[in-house]
Formats: C-alpha cells, sequence, structure tokens
C-alpha cells in the first residue's frame, strides 16, 4: 500500500474510534442522571468529535479530490468504518456507559501517549492536544469505577454485570489490523503489542480497587476494525448520517 | 434504593492568577472529587478558571438576616474608614 494510502487507512481507524464513542456519549445528551453528569459526558462527547474532526480533516486532505471532513465522516458505509466493536456498543444504563468508556479511556491514553511521537508530524500534533482531554477522560471513569465499584451492592452488581458484558469486546483493541501493523512498521503508529501490556495493568488495578473482577471467559471478538461491526453499527450510521444523506452538503 | 439526592456543594472560581476565588452557583455531587470534577465541567468550559474551590453547602454559615441594622447600619456614615482619599497606583488595579 502507498504510503499515503497508508496512512489515510491508519488515520481513519483512530478517526471512527472516536466519532463513535463521541456519538454514543452524545446520545446521552439530555438524559444523565443528573444535570452535571450529562454536562460531563457531553464534554467528553465533544472532545472525542473534535479529535475526529481533526483527524478526518486530515483524512480528507490525504484522500484529495473533492473530498472534505465531512464527506469522509457522512459519506461512507458501515462495511468501510475501521472503529472496534467495542465503541458502538449502546449504553443500556449507567454502568455500562462508564465502563465501556473506561476501558476505552485506558486504551486511548497510553495509544496517544505513544502516538505524540510518530514519526508523521499531523498525527503527534493531534495527539498532543487530545491527550490532555483524554487524561481528564481517564481520571473521570476510573473515579466513577471506583465509586460504583466499590459502592452499594446494587451499583457492584450493575458494574460487574458491565465488566462481564463488555471484556470479550477489549482484545480487539490490541489485535492489530494489517493497517495498523504496515503503519507500525512504516513508523507512524505505536506497536500495540506494547501498549497492551500499559492497558492490562491500568485496568486491574483499578478493577482491583473497584472490587471488580475480570471474567472468566478468555473467548474475545473481534472484526470492526476490518469493517465487520456489530448489528447496533447500522442504527448508529443511520443516526448519524440522516442529515447529510437527505439534505446532502447542509451546513450550519 | 434510596431517593436521597446528594448533597449540595458551592462553588469558587479563580478567574486568573492574583485574583481571587469567586462564587460562581452550586451544584450536586455525591463526594468531593466529584464535586471538583463537575464545578470543572458546569463551570470552566468556556475557560473562566484556573482554580477551583469547592465547599458543602452546610458548610457555610450565614448571619441573621434580622440582624441587619445591628450588622450593617453602624457602617454607613463611616466615610473615613475608605480609602478614597489615596490615588492608587495602577498595579493595585484590583484591590
Amino acid at each position: 500500500m502507498a504510503e499515503k494510502d497508508l496512512l489515510y487507512n491508519y488515520t481513519l481507524h483512530l478517526a471512527d474510534n472516536s466519532m463513535i464513542l463521541g456519538q454514543r456519549c452524545g446520545e446521552w445528551c439530555g438524559h444523565g442522571p443528573v444535570l452535571e453528569q450529562d454536562i460531563a459526558l457531553t464534554n467528553i462527547a465533544l472532545d472525542l468529535i473534535g479529535e475526529a474532526r481533526s483527524l478526518y480533516q486530515l483524512a480528507a486532505e490525504l484522500k484529495g479530490g473533492n473530498a472534505n471532513e465531512d464527506t469522509v465522516a457522512f459519506l461512507r458505509d458501515v462495511l468501510a468504518y475501521k472503529n472496534v466493536l467495542l465503541v458502538e456498543q449502546p449504553n443500556y444504563d449507567w454502568a455500562y456507559t462508564i465502563v465501556r468508556q473506561f476501558f476505552y479511556d485506558v486504551f486511548h491514553f497510553y495509544l496517544h501517549s505513544e502516538l505524540i511521537n510518530s514519526t508523521e508530524p499531523r498525527l503527534s500534533n493531534i495527539a498532543a492536544k487530545s491527550l490532555k482531554e483524554v487524561t481528564y477522560h481517564l481520571k473521570w471513569s476510573s473515579e466513577w469505577m471506583i465509586r460504583l465499584g466499590d459502592g452499594t451492592d446494587i451499583s457492584r452488581d450493575k458494574m460487574q454485570d458491565a465488566v462481564n458484558g463488555l471484556w470479550e469486546y477489549t482484545g480487539e483493541l490490541y489485535m492489530p489490523s494489517a493497517i495498523e501493523q504496515q503503519a507500525f512498521e512504516a513508523g507512524f503508529a505505536p506497536d500495540l503489542n506494547i501498549l497492551k501490556p500499559l492497558w492490562q495493568e491500568k485496568v486491574e488495578d483499578i478493577l482491583a480497587e473497584s472490587t471488580l473482577f475480570i471474567p472468566e471467559n478468555k473467548y474475545q471478538q473481534k472484526g470492526g476494525k476490518t469493517g465487520v461491526h456489530s448489528e447496533h453499527m447500522g442504527y448508529i450510521l443511520a443516526d448519524m448520517q440522516f442529515l447529510q444523506r437527505a439534505y446532502p452538503g447542509a451546513n450550519w | 434504593m434510596s431517593n436521597k439526592e446528594w448533597p449540595l456543594w458551592e462553588v469558587f472560581i479563580r478567574a486568573k492568577q492574583g485574583l481571587n476565588h469567586k462564587h460562581v452557583g452550586s451544584l450536586h455531587a455525591a463526594d468531593v472529587q466529584m464535586a471538583i470534577e463537575n464545578a470543572r465541567d458546569v463551570y470552566t468550559r468556556r475557560m473562566e478558571g484556573v482554580s477551583i474551590w469547592v465547599v458543602e453547602s452546610k458548610h457555610l454559615h450565614a448571619n441573621e438576616p434580622s440582624e441587619q441594622d445591628e450588622l450593617f447600619d453602624p457602617a454607613n456614615d463611616k466615610i473615613y474608614r475608605h480609602p478614597t482619599f489615596y490615588i492608587l497606583p495602577e498595579e493595585l488595579n484590583h484591590m
């Protein structure tokens, strides 16, 4: 794959994760358990979508022609999306939302901590800006893990349910797609094998503090990175893309 | 399940170094960490501050409104307490 195509595709890996998780967090807007957390989660959603925008702008620049951030974000279909299955999982309840966020934040934090050293300056710049935001996301979700895990019997049960339900989607974070592997070999992407033990250690620490357990089940799902998404993804895109599909080129 | 509300907290924000913290409002939070983070998310989204204080509202004590006369009226005619007879240097803008 030509270097430019490779960078384009790798950028989409990063962008799609942030975009879809941002979309999921945004679904809480107006539905948060309390006003303050409604605002907290929509702040996080906007951070993620802001990061995705920077990355889509880069992708559009690499693609050239008439591409712009909107065409890349809104006019691709499910199979062209490269986000991991974890981020497209539904909100279900607050526990699922927090656990999904926490698993992703730990990954996102270590990923960007490495990506700031990328040989591709446009990626390292985006990572540097976003790392501050992600550091806060991780602090926020870690504290919720502990607060609810080590909380009441009901809150612990709900959190353990969410950990059990989402665990099988965490392995994919560290199974490199062909694109991620080539991007690593080309020097502009971090080595996922180096990030994995860091993720594992942080997750184990916080789960222990939250009095939660890693489930026995070792089976791990995969597919998102290569476009094989869960049934939820089509609904997300239907919501997200409706406006640009119905009114192409619509603007504020 | 308990329907008890989270405690109320008062939020004070320092707008920039050198200024004092000012009361900006209140919010609900379950613990002090959450109160600081909620304050960050609710009150500093538009670069309003560089430092946050929170205090649980129950720890604030106020004077009796009925004591208004004896507390505040006596200051009314003591103009000599105001530093209005000095010209302040520029640097003391915020005094």
